[in-house]
């Protein structure tokens, strides 16, 4: 994901390949080994995600492969463990390595899926009001200001609510990986748009954006074409800790019972249901999905770190 | 200051009035207070006689000016479930959840100055670097995770035993890696009363047992990046040039750092940090839901759950006013505090 960023931005005479190998980008990967953990472990964490249906021992959505019996086993170092389960079973018999597995590929994909999302949405409205100016930046901008002043995780929890409360609890168990998508792609557009909009104003008094203009292009072509390209990199850099943030809000949501359902649960629900059993003294359906969650989020933040040291754009600050 | 102060007021008043359409379209259209009135068994010409004399009917507007007209007041009409004006049902809660957020921007306060001024000065102490690396680890751990393992340490207690438990200093090791358990980790105990519905926990010793590993896991979250904000600011005041030349005058360093450098530290931390203590309210339903801690942010979730519209409405009126209250006051300070700020214009 984050390799391929410089050579997409525009076309000269070598080849892409050669641009890449010659970058500073991965000159900087190459001396730094936190990064080069944090990627790796990050690409392993996503194949098994991406792998889950051929790597898990069972499939936890089946219902005839649970077995009732065989709740609440332990990890496969504790006493009184069944080898046929080596990370333990949770309240219903599921087998943990699985529905961890499962809930990776669900955490993962509302991440992405949100990120896509409020990127659009920023992306749009930020170039809108960077290059307009006038009523509409104002408008936008303030939206922005209040949205943020709530915190994304409130706005989050409210629209999440609300959609609850609207189309009730079985349609939204159902719809619930696309409705996540849009509730978090809702709560946390301003940050895309505050950034983008902050470059386009650098962008907009340049030489090049005049010559379009001269040259008569319209103002949409000017927008997508011309400086959005120019705004990639703080682009870039936030949409990795977004999606570190994405997963975590899901996560939050889920755990409020406002997200993924029980059936087909994502990290954070697993760690929500795991919570009922933590004071009988099953710790391990609620810790273990909650340290993949951690060190999922901890390598995206770290790259995202990384990432933003290596291409130090002008980061909207404050 | 005065054409300052109006202006953000009136800027105030917008954000409360965009919050009270929004908070006043959900009660619109998802609640029915017909048929929580009347219930199931009552014909429908009767249900459309009380609706015309209620009112709901009238064009969104006029229905809008009477639900902010006792919003002012506010009057929020009656909860479903409690049976009694929502004000009061939220007057109940409101104690709850500010001790929370006072216990913890009082740990962030304590804990995050110190350490970001101690890892600005010594950036490349291993301690300094010891802070950043828990700091990154600190933002990647979602609040109710934090709140999960401080329960299973320290109200359930961990035994492990790697050591051989036999000789005295395996013992002693298994020991020291273990932890007993028993702090409370469910509710908030007995609070001692103060005046009407308001019960403190600062009160007695055991009220305060209750409220350390709640406002522990709360304030984890704001730590790290209280931590990290204050020392890349010091940093940044440590290299400009008055710092260089209060150091050239030969002024011991230690008045420096804590009398010039922190005073210019500290003002867009006030910024920063007085708007993200404000959103501290939004994680306290997170904290307050893992330990069943009887606040807004509980009371809130069991709204949503048995869909008391008018309790959710009155949450958000009341959280939206504590937000447009701290940002407006932070700004004011703010511009109080820093000479440099055009206080006719905005705040640079």
């Amino acid at each position: 994901m984050t390799t391929s960023t410089p050579t997409a931005a525009s076309s000269s005479t070598a080849s892409r390949w050669e641009r890449f190998r010659d970058s500073y980008l991965l000159y900087s990967f190459k001396r730094d080994p936190i990064a080069q953990v944090s990627l790796a472990v990050f690409i392993l964490l996503v194949a098994m995600a991406l792998l889950a249906p051929w790597l898990a021992p069972m499939n936890p959505y089946d219902l005839a492969q649970i077995d009732i019996l065989a709740s609440e086993l332990p990890p496969f170092w504790v006493d009184g463990s069944d080898p046929a389960y080596l990370m333990g079973t949770d309240a219903q018999g599921r087998d943990l390595l699985s529905t961890i597995l499962y809930g990776l590929r669900v955490s993962l994909i509302i991440g992405f899926g949100a990120v896509a999302m409020q990127a659009t949405l920023g992306v749009c409205f930020g170039l809108l009001a960077g290059y307009l100016g006038g009523r509409v930046d104002a408008f936008l901008m303030r939206m922005a200001d209040i949205q943020l002043s709530f915190s994304t995780l409130m706005v989050a929890i409210v629209v999440g609510a609300l959609f609850k409360a609207i189309f009730g609890g079985a349609t939204f168990s159902t719809y619930a990986v696309p409705l996540l998508v849009l509730i978090i792609g809702l709560a946390e557009w301003p940050q895309y748009a505050r950034t983008v909009r902050a470059s386009v104003l650098a962008e907009k008094g340049k030489e090049y954006v005049d010559a379009a203009r001269v040259m008569g292009l319209s103002s949409r072509r000017i927008m997508f074409r011309h400086i959005l390209p120019n705004t990639l990199s703080p682009i870039f850099v936030i949409s990795t800790v977004q999606v570190a943030n994405a997963i975590i809000s899901e996560a939050a949501l889920s755990f409020l019972g406002l997200g993924m359902p029980e059936t087909q649960p994502s990290l954070g629900s697993l760690i929500k249901s795991g919570f009922d059993y933590i004071q009988s003294g099953s710790w391990w359906i609620t810790l273990i999905p909650g340290l993949v969650l951690v060190v999922l989020v901890l390598v995206i933040n770290l790259l995202g770190d990384w990432l933003r040291d290596v291409l130090n754009p002008r980061l909207y600050k404050g | 200051m005065i054409a300052f102060l109006i202006k953000r007021l009136f800027h105030a008043l917008l954000v409360m009035f965009v919050i009270s359409v929004i908070a006043f379209a959900i009660q619109d259209n998802l609640g029915d207070p017909i048929q929580q009135m009347v219930g199931q068994s009552v014909p429908e010409s009767e249900r459309a006689a009380l609706r015309e004399e209620l009112g709901l009917n009238d064009p969104f507007a006029v229905q809008y000016l009477r639900f902010a007209a006792n919003a002012v007041q506010f009057d929020f009409g009656y909860s479903y479930v409690f049976n009694e004006p929502t004000t009061d049902v939220i007057l109940r809660h409101l104690p709850a959840t500010l001790e929370l957020v006072a216990a913890s921007t009082f740990l962030i306060i304590a804990l995050s100055i110190p350490i970001g001024v101690y890892s600005a000065i010594r950036p490349r102490a291993w301690l300094s670097r010891f802070f950043m690396g828990v700091s990154i680890i600190g933002i990647s751990i979602p609040v109710f995770l934090t709140a999960i393992v401080l329960i299973q340490l320290f109200a359930i207690g961990v035994s492990w035993s790697p050591f051989p438990a036999d000789t005295g200093w395996g013992a002693w090791l298994n020991d020291l890696i273990s932890t007993d358990g028993g702090m409370p980790a469910y509710g908030r105990g007995d609070p001692v009363p103060v005046f009407g519905t308001w019960e403190t926990n600062f009160a007695s010793l055991e009220g305060l047992t209750y409220l350390v590993l709640p406002a522990i896991s709360l304030a984890s979250i704001m730590l790290p990046l209280f931590i990290r904000l204050i020392r890349a600011e010091m940093l940044e005041v440590m290299q400009s040039e008055y710092v260089k030349f209060a150091r050239a005058k030969g002024i011991s360093l230690r008045r420096i750092y804590f009398l010039h450098a922190l005073k210019n530290t500290m003002l867009p931390v006030i910024t920063v940090g007085g708007v993200q203590i404000g959103t501290l309210v939004a994680y306290t339903i997170l904290t307050e839901t893992v330990f069943q801690w009887p606040g807004m942010g509980l009371m809130f979730l069991d709204a949503i759950e048995r869909s008391d519209i008018p309790l959710i409405v009155t949450y958000l009126m009341i959280v939206g006013l504590i937000f447009v209250i701290t940002n407006t006051l932070v700004d004011l300070i703010y511009g109080l505090v820093n000479p440099t700020v055009k206080l006719t214009g905005k705040p640079a």
